[in-house]
């Protein structure tokens, strides 16, 4: 008993030390830009860098864009394979994870001979189209993150009793989808939202092969040419992934108490 | 029938090559109250999902109000329906949930309160409007999915097994609850249980069904007493069986065992030597001789048992046995097993059964 409970301590703080350490080196090294004494001179750079305003913020919008379509795309098919088709459930589980099989730079070259210029759908003609294209692709990548967490929300209500008894009552599928199964499993649409989130906003491939102003290719360049700042970008771009995290966590315990467990 | 309001008409419904429903007929007058009585997987629910719309027809049609809903989607028919459970919506308080049908409907909202204020003052829960579902008891939710299926005034009410996954007494409670309910607003309604005393106690008629078909439509007292098929007598109520041959097809002398009895005008035109099944209920047979009880058969006392204000005492007529029930009477005692007894019955009470 008491040497079980010093091993499982032991294997405890080696597992800390292993993520905690390189944390705090960055950090403490982060803060020694100003020579002699710590200061936020890195982070000070950093966060006044009109490349950094420029490129988060644009990572930022490509996120929510992608959120939208994920939700959009997700929700739906998610729904209608469970209440419908469950027959279909494996073959759709199973082409959410390929992009989690795939490497991304694989999708992007495939991206790139089939929407050229002079293809019949030239997304890769212009910015815009680039951005759009940009944005499906994000939503490729965070496919299986945003499936799962939807489905597992779909899971703890009776969906099709709730579609039925919405039907009757003179519901149609939108009104059944925005008022009853969106509203029910939105802290797990949440949840993958965040994740969406936190993927996009360091994501460097897609957006460096297709030549976007992105968050991850200003991190790469950054990394690549200085010294201090990139380990003050590097303890930002920890803080935002861990703050989408405790969001999550945070929104799990709001998760609507529900009398309808079916099992 | 002319002045039907809910018309099922020849339906058929089969799920691959499995026929589930076949050729099922039935006509419901406004404001009735119907239920659908059968053992597990007869297609009680099959029909009432056809009738709602969740399903459709193989053939047949379906007429709601004189109007042929057969085609209709679910959300175009105006029924109300309550579920066996699970079906209110979570996310909703108790009072939202009631509104949920007038919303959709586009009711104002001044007139979908005033609505709300009376339907949750009806199923006796005024003080519950912002309560969450996972706050109410079983019995709870169940009387908010009724309210909420007949906050919109829907022209039919149908309600499938909504009592069974609650604890006996909130069960009997409930029903006549529903009865009364459904008396005051004089809400046609199909209810749909596989319970014979639920169906029996609270319904104008009954259709008692059988592998996908009506085997009986009428009233509890009919289906209780007058059961027109042998599966009807056997799943409804206790029913003793008792094989006899025809000795006399013009008198209607039937030899039972080693007595005889005399079935005037029951017969149905079998013949001399033919077989018969009589059935009779417990408490249409008498221990000992009875006025009215004309006809006697003697056998011995089997078997006792005390259950109350009840004694159920089985007697061996030679092979055959037959349960009777007698009332409790502190001043007799009970019989005792191996005593010589004789019974009677009116004949007019026996049921032939083919
Ligand atoms: N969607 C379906 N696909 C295939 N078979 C079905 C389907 N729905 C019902 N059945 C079959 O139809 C038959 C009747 O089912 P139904 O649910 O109507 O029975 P029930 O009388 O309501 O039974 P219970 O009292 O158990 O609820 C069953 O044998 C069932 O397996
Ligand atoms: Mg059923």
């Amino acid at each position: 008993m008491r040497s079980g409970r010093f091993w499982a301590w032991a294997a405890f703080i080696v597992g800390a030390a292993y993520f905690f350490i390189p944390l705090i080196a960055t950090l403490e090294f982060s803060l020694r830009m100003r020579r002699g004494t710590y200061s936020f001179d890195a982070y000070q750079v950093v966060l006044g860098d009109p490349r950094f305003q420029a490129t988060f913020g644009y990572s930022v919008v490509v996120a929510v864009f992608t959120i939208i379509l994920g939700v959009l795309v997700v929700v739906p098919t998610a729904y209608w394979i469970r209440l419908r088709m469950p027959y279909l459930r494996p073959l759709v589980e199973f082409i959410t994870l390929l992009p989690l099989v795939i490497p991304a730079i694989v999708i992007v070259f495939g991206y790139i001979r089939m929407y050229g210029s002079n293809s019949p759908l030239p997304f890769l003609a212009s910015a815009r189209g680039t951005d759009i294209l940009l944005i499906i692709g994000y939503a490729t990548l965070a496919l299986p993150y945003m499936y799962r967490a939807v489905d597992t929300g779909l899971r703890t209500i009776d969906v099709r009793t709730l579609t039925e008894a919405a039907q009757i009552l003179g519901a149609g599928w939108t009104t059944i989808i925005a008022r009853v199964i969106l509203p029910n499993v939105l802290i797990a649409v949440l949840s993958g939202a965040f994740l969406t989130f936190a993927i996009v906003i360091g994501e460097f491939t897609m957006a460096s092969l297709l030549n976007r102003p992105a968050f991850g290719p200003y991190l790469q360049n950054i990394g690549a040419n200085r010294a201090y700042e990139p380990a003050a970008l590097a303890i930002i771009a920890f803080a935002i992934t861990w703050g989408c995290m405790s969001v999550i966590q945070f929104l799990a315990r709001y998760a609507p108490k529900s009398a309808n467990r079916p099992n | 029938m002319a002045d039907s309001f809910l018309s099922i008409q020849h339906v058929k419904k089969t799920f691959g090559d499995n026929t589930v429903v076949q050729d099922f007929n039935l006509d419901v007058g406004a404001g009735e109250f119907i239920s659908f009585l059968g053992p597990s997987g007869c297609g009680k629910t099959t029909v009432l999902r056809m009738v709602a719309g969740f399903e459709e027809p193989t053939s047949g049609s379906i007429g709601i109000a004189g109007k042929d809903v057969t085609r209709l989607k679910p959300n175009q028919r105006n029924i109300g329906m309550v579920f066996q459970a699970y079906a209110l919506f979570p996310n909703l308080t108790v009072a939202q949930n009631i509104a949920f049908g007038l919303k959709v409907a586009g009711v104002p909202r001044a007139d979908s309160d005033r609505r709300v204020a009376e339907m949750l003052e009806l199923i006796k829960l005024p003080q519950f409007g912002d309560r969450y579902p996972y706050q109410l008891s079983g019995g709870q939710q169940q009387r908010v999915a009724l309210a909420r299926a007949i906050a919109p005034k829907p022209k039919l009410l149908l309600l499938d097994e909504p009592l069974s996954a609650l604890d006996a007494k909130v069960r009997v409670s409930l029903r006549d609850e529903i009865r009364a309910i459904q008396k005051e607003l004089g809400i046609t309604t199909v209810f749909v249980t596989h319970d014979q005393e639920e169906a029996l106690s609270i319904s104008d008629r009954i259709v008692v069904m059988y592998g996908g078909k009506a085997e009986q439509v009428g009233t509890p007292f009919e289906i209780y007493n007058r059961p027109s098929t042998k599966f009807v007598a056997n799943f409804v109520g206790t029913l003793n069986v008792l094989e006899g041959t025809v000795t006399d097809a013009a008198t209607g002398t039937v030899k039972v065992g080693a007595g005889e009895v005399t079935l005037k005008g029951k017969l149905n035109g079998s013949k001399a030597g033919d077989t018969l099944s009589l059935a009779l209920r417990p408490e249409a047979i008498s221990l000992g001789r009875q006025a009215g009880r004309d006809a006697t058969l003697g056998g011995e006392i089997s078997e006792v048992s005390f259950l109350g204000s009840v004694i159920r005492v089985r007697v061996g007529l030679g092979k055959e046995a037959v349960s009777l029930d007698t009332f409790n009477s502190p001043a007799s005692p009970p019989p005792t097993v191996g005593e010589k007894a004789e019974i009677s019955f009116s004949p007019e009470d026996v049921l032939v059964l083919h």
